[in-house]
């Protein structure tokens, strides 16, 4: 293991639990990823030192809260290359910031007959919330297929981006295949249809590099937990334009300019947007993480051990006999393999591996429709950071010959 | 046999296992024994829907006595079913209502059966409880000893 992991990983004490006594292999990354120390660390240090309601109060611990959230917001704006911090709303995560769009879209923009284009592979978060701003407004919700190695077309895409519709919402990487969407490509495209995209990058921000001004797109949405930080954070980036003309989801608290019981005015964006008190101190936090996510993807070092997990795991995975793989194994692949194992349950498996040490997802991993299309039953996911290791794939890879030996 | 009575069997049963991978391997055979249920009884009806694997729970009533029949698409979760059809079989309604099922955890299962956890188990043993409930009030307005 080269140094520099060591050194990473030594920045993430969850990695060294145990579990019934074995070494803890940590390949459940897709649904929360461990967090950095310095981000453990500053929390407990804020709740001490900064611990006051931000915004709203002169004294001087309100002034501390508030300088830190913000300068959270600036340093998400840094990392997504968002223009300003008027871009960058701080949400409870990517689920929260999908709803507040999609419940916007459902009061200011679309209306019966309107349509909102999603993916067959989409997460939950970017289906359900369309589902209920087109119960609100009565627009209705078409999909485009995915082909079967797991990639979303062009020209698909293409063909269905009529004059009805009025927002397309795709993942940046589907949390299930694991593969990246030619995003790009989608977003010119969609514009040049005067179409808004919004990106779920859930899982796409934590293996891509994220520049929102070069993407165009007019939304992106992510959680910190899943990014090193904090648990109950995420950011929606949205368009300055388009965060002016989306009325809030709740209402409440800093969101205001002035209230009086026949109107209330609301603040700029994105105050707007952030009604209640916001889950500062953990928003604070998140900080470090971004930090820690921007420099190690720039490390030589980091990105070939990255490729080297990734071609050791598909080595792995391929060697075993009934063993399908969700999706192509493509240079679009981030380190994410969903499968499923021909007689075997993936609860069964996950049950077996978790008695061997090892961590994995199984089951629809939120996302239904797209799991169902590779297996009834579900699937089991296995998802890596950098911080792992090819030991930990050994040790994986021969847990799960054990586990289906077990349970054929 | 009293419910307590094959609790108590399971639990010896089960002492005999010092690692978890022998136990694991018994409930897997458990599973893979269990009597199929009829396959005409796996209806949306009887299906209990758990977060990852689908059960199937079908209940009859003779001479006063319950009867499940059961099935799962996971194989542990099988082998559990196969536990809980042992000590509820032939037991009385009431019986079946006022049992503890204490056993599971002492024989080390209890994480199958957290209600926070992601399966069809938890969900099953109400099942099993609504049936008895049902049976229950049904046999006292036939005038049934209950």
């Amino acid at each position: 293991m080269a140094s520099v992991i060591s050194d990473i990983r030594a920045q993430f004490p969850a990695l060294n639990e145990r579990v019934y006594g074995k070494k803890l292999v940590y390949f459940d990354n897709a649904a929360t990823s461990q967090r950095l120390k310095a981000v453990t660390d500053l929390q407990s240090k804020l709740s001490v030192t900064a611990n006051a309601n931000i915004h709203r109060a002169v004294h001087s611990l309100s002034s501390k809260a508030t300088e830190v959230y913000e300068s959270a917001r600036e340093a998400a704006a840094g990392f997504i290359s968002a223009p300003g911090r008027e871009n960058v709303v701080i949400t409870s995560g990517t689920t929260s910031a999908i709803n507040t769009v999609a419940h916007g879209f459902a009061r200011a923009i679309l209306k019966k007959g309107d349509k909102v284009l999603i993916s067959e592979a989409e997460h939950h978060s970017n289906i359900v919330s369309w589902q209920l701003a087109c119960d609100m407004s009565g627009a209705k919700i078409s999909v485009i297929p995915v082909e079967e190695s797991g990639e979303l077309s062009l020209s698909r895409v293409e063909s269905m981006l009529d004059c009805n519709v009025k927002i397309l919402a795709v993942a940046h990487v589907s949390n299930v295949l694991g593969i990246e969407n030619p995003i790009a490509e989608i977003i010119s495209l969609a514009h040049s249809r005067n179409v808004p995209v919004l990106i779920d990058g859930a899982q796409g921000i934590v293996h891509k590099q994220v520049n929102v001004r070069a993407l165009d797109c007019d939304f992106y949405a992510f959680s910190t937990h899943k990014l090193y930080g904090p648990t109950g954070v995420g950011i929606l980036y949205g368009k300055k334009e388009w965060l002016d003309k989306l009325p809030p989801m709740l209402g409440g608290g800093d969101m205001v300019e002035t209230v009086t019981f026949s109107k209330t005015t609301f603040a700029p964006v994105p105050l707007k947007f952030e009604a209640g008190t916001p889950n500062f101190l953990s928003a604070a936090a998140m900080t470090p993480a971004l930090e820690f996510a921007a420099e190690i993807r720039k490390n030589k070092e980091v990105i070939a051990h990255e490729s080297a997990l990734m071609e050791k795991m598909e080595f792995c995975l391929g060697q075993i006999p009934g063993l399908h793989l969700a999706g192509a194994c493509s240079d679009s692949r981030i380190p994410l393999y969903s499968f499923s194992i021909d007689g075997i349950h993936p609860e069964d498996a996950a049950q077996i591996l978790d008695k061997m040490g090892v961590a994995v997802r199984s089951g629809l991993m939120c996302a239904e429709p797209i799991v169902k299309k590779y297996s009834e039953k579900g699937l089991t996911r296995v998802s890596l950071l950098p911080y792992n290791t090819e030991e930990e794939i050994d040790i994986f890879a021969d847990a799960l010959s054990k586990t289906i030996k077990m349970l054929s | 046999m009293e419910i307590k009575e094959i609790q108590n069997e399971i639990i010896e049963e089960f002492s005999a296992f010092d690692e978890w991978l022998d136990k694991y391997e018994y409930l897997i055979d458990l599973g893979k024994t269990l009597p199929q249920i009829d396959e005409k009884k796996k209806t949306e009806d009887n299906l209990i829907k758990g977060c990852q694997s689908r059960v199937w729970l079908d209940c009859r009533m003779e001479d006063g006595l319950l009867y499940f029949t059961a099935d799962s698409d996971a194989i542990i979760t099988k082998g559990i079913i196969s536990l809980l059809i042992r000590v509820f079989n032939g037991q009385k309604p009431d019986d079946i209502l006022h049992s503890d099922l204490s056993f599971l955890e002492t024989i080390g299962l209890k994480e199958n059966l957290s209600p926070t956890r992601a399966n069809g188990l938890v969900s099953m043993i109400k099942q099993i409880m609504n049936y008895s409930l049902a049976y229950k009030e049904k046999g006292c307005q036939n005038g049934r000893e209950c």
